[in-house]
């Protein structure tokens, strides 16, 4: 089989095309991939699939958008420098009709400047860099970081968002006009990227919980989020002029986190930490992450990723459930509590106490936080009430907090887990502490 | 043994709105299929039809007229062919079956009549 990924592909022509073409003609890069992986579909099942099939597909949309801005007279000044740069990646494949008539004329003087260097050299970090320009709200820098670097299709990111697809496609399509309207310069400075590299963290930050935490959505997709969160996140941690130490840091948290993957997914329910099979976790990722964690170090930022991440690594680092180390844990949540005061912390902050000091302390501290409205559709706030009453043999709150969990939006294989867990209660209970409205069952 | 054709209609819009990881998946169970058929001697030919340049031709009242064509919006159109090889009309269906163009469009199964001149 081919050894192409057509969303990598995607992406990659996307990057490079907009780079050559300018921030203005994102939605002209992102037809052209488009096309060029069009036509692969329609010819390669004939014609076989090329020996180089990046090669041919990048080629095959530089030809198409030279037809396109040809036929648009685009800029006529500009012409001549943009055809030198996409012609400049060799020979077209044999396959493809040659695009120019003649000899590639000599690179000009403005072609020569393009091609220097610039930072970084790498045309996916910049069109990361330029998914995150300050003009776009959040939402819109993460729809278009996925639609142009991660190279999704707008479905597929509507359904890990569980948003309507012609609400993210709007989104595009409004993203790509504010920048536009911004007229956004070609290439950035040094500062720009220093400037957004927050912004940036955070999208990639957001794509991996999103992959990674049991909330809704598509499972294959997720899984993919977590991937692209990794890698984009590698390709800034390996460019020495971006690595600051809360980029290691976050590449820590997701290393360490990714790691734990496979122990989650293990059967049909999700895992929860205390019954992982710790055995499969990924020895390797959590060297790696351990590693990042130990380069997160220099310097004295301490930012959310080092606290989380040094919360995952004592979960890494424990050989059994029994032996994490809670007081540390907290430690780490009582910081984490004070630069990202969100309920969801707080929530984990009292999950970690009760290991601590007991259900009870942990229950204590989830009442103050239990009229948080945000939390109100969250189930892993009954579903940590459920687990801390059952540990305090409060049977019948246990299950009331359980069918509450069931009430809240929630993965497929978290609901499994749910209901089994409601059943095993309700089939361990004495008789009359079942709650009314229970079909019992009679001889 | 007797030959098929399988004639690929559909309409081109059908696949531009694909994502990429889609599009991916298609070409794999495309090569698949091929690569099944290669492997067991039953692929005769394979042509893609160029888009966009057809040309008909028609008489009316002994003149020929030539016409663009045909790129009726909507229409299913033609675009490209497989020749295969099968012991009888229900293999070559059978085969046809299997033709991941079946999600997007129709594959009209004919034999290949074999003439001889006298």
């Amino acid at each position: 089989m081919t050894e192409i990924n057509f969303q990598r592909a995607s992406a990659q022509i996307v990057a490079t095309l907009t780079r050559i073409l300018g921030p203005r003609h994102i939605a002209l890069a992102e037809e052209v991939a488009q096309d060029a992986l069009l036509k692969a579909l329609e010819t390669w099942p004939h014609a076989g699939v090329p020996l180089n099939p990046s090669a041919w597909l990048i080629q095959v949309a530089k030809n198409r958008a030279l037809d396109v801005l040809r036929r648009e007279r685009w800029l006529a000044d500009r012409i001549a420098l943009v055809a030198v740069q996409l012609d400049s990646s060799g020979s077209p494949p044999s396959s493809v009709s040659p695009m120019t008539g003649g000899p590639p004329a000599p690179p000009s003087e403005h072609a020569r400047l393009r091609h220097e260097p610039v930072m970084p050299d790498d045309d996916q970090l910049w069109m990361m860099f330029l998914a995150c320009h300050p003009v776009l709200a959040r939402e819109a820098r993460v729809a278009l970081t996925l639609k142009t670097v991660c190279g999704f299709g707008v479905g597929e990111i509507a359904r890990a968002f569980l948003v309507r697809e012609d609400t993210i496609a709007q989104r595009l399509v409004r993203a790509k006009r504010q920048l536009r309207d911004a007229d956004v310069a070609f290439e950035l400075a040094p500062a720009e990227y220093a400037d957004r590299l927050e912004s940036v963290l955070g999208v990639l930050y957001l794509l991996f919980n999103e992959g990674h935490s049991p909330h809704a959505g598509d499972e294959l997709i997720r899984v993919e989020l977590c991937d692209e969160a990794i890698r984009l996140t590698r390709l800034i941690a390996d460019e020495p002029t971006l690595a600051t130490p809360a980029v290691h840091a976050l590449l820590a948290l997701m290393h360490l986190q990714a790691a734990r993957l496979p122990a989650r997914m293990g059967g049909e329910d999700v895992q929860r930490l205390p019954e992982q099979d710790r055995s499969r976790w990924d020895r390797a990722l959590i060297a790696r992450g351990l590693r990042d964690l130990d380069r997160s170090s220099a310097g004295d930022v301490l930012t959310v990723y080092h606290l989380e991440a040094g919360i995952a690594a004592c979960h890494a680092v424990a050989p059994r459930y029994d032996d994490t180390d809670w007081s540390r844990i907290v430690e780490f949540y009582d910081l984490l509590a004070a630069i990202k005061p969100t309920p969801i912390v707080a929530l984990n902050r009292a999950i970690a106490l009760s290991r601590l000091h007991g259900p009870r302390a942990g229950l204590a501290a989830i009442e103050q936080i239990a009229d948080d409205p945000v939390l109100s559709r969250y189930y892993l706030l009954p579903a940590t009430l459920g687990e801390l009453a059952l540990e305090s043999g409060d049977v019948a709150r246990a299950a009331d907090c359980f069918r509450a969990a069931l009430e809240c939006e929630c993965s497929r294989p978290e609901r499994r887990s749910l209901e089994r867990k409601l059943q095993q209660l309700l089939a361990e209970a004495p008789a009359d502490s079942r709650l009314p409205g229970t079909p019992q069952r009679r001889p | 043994m007797p030959q098929y054709t399988l004639l690929l209609r559909g309409e081109k819009d059908r696949l531009a709105h694909l994502a990429p990881s889609e599009m991916q998946a298609i070409v794999a169970r495309y090569s698949t299929w091929i690569d099944e058929l290669g492997a067991a001697g039953k692929l005769g030919g394979s042509h893609k039809l160029r888009d966009g340049q057809g040309r008909v031709l028609r008489k009316a009242a002994s003149k020929i007229v030539v016409t663009d064509g045909p790129f009726t919006e909507g229409k299913e159109l033609m675009g490209g062919l497989f020749v295969i090889e099968a012991a009888s009309f229900d293999e070559a269906v059978a085969i046809a079956n299997g033709c991941p163009h079946l999600d997007f469009g129709s594959v009209e199964v004919r034999e290949i009549e074999v003439m001889r001149r006298p």
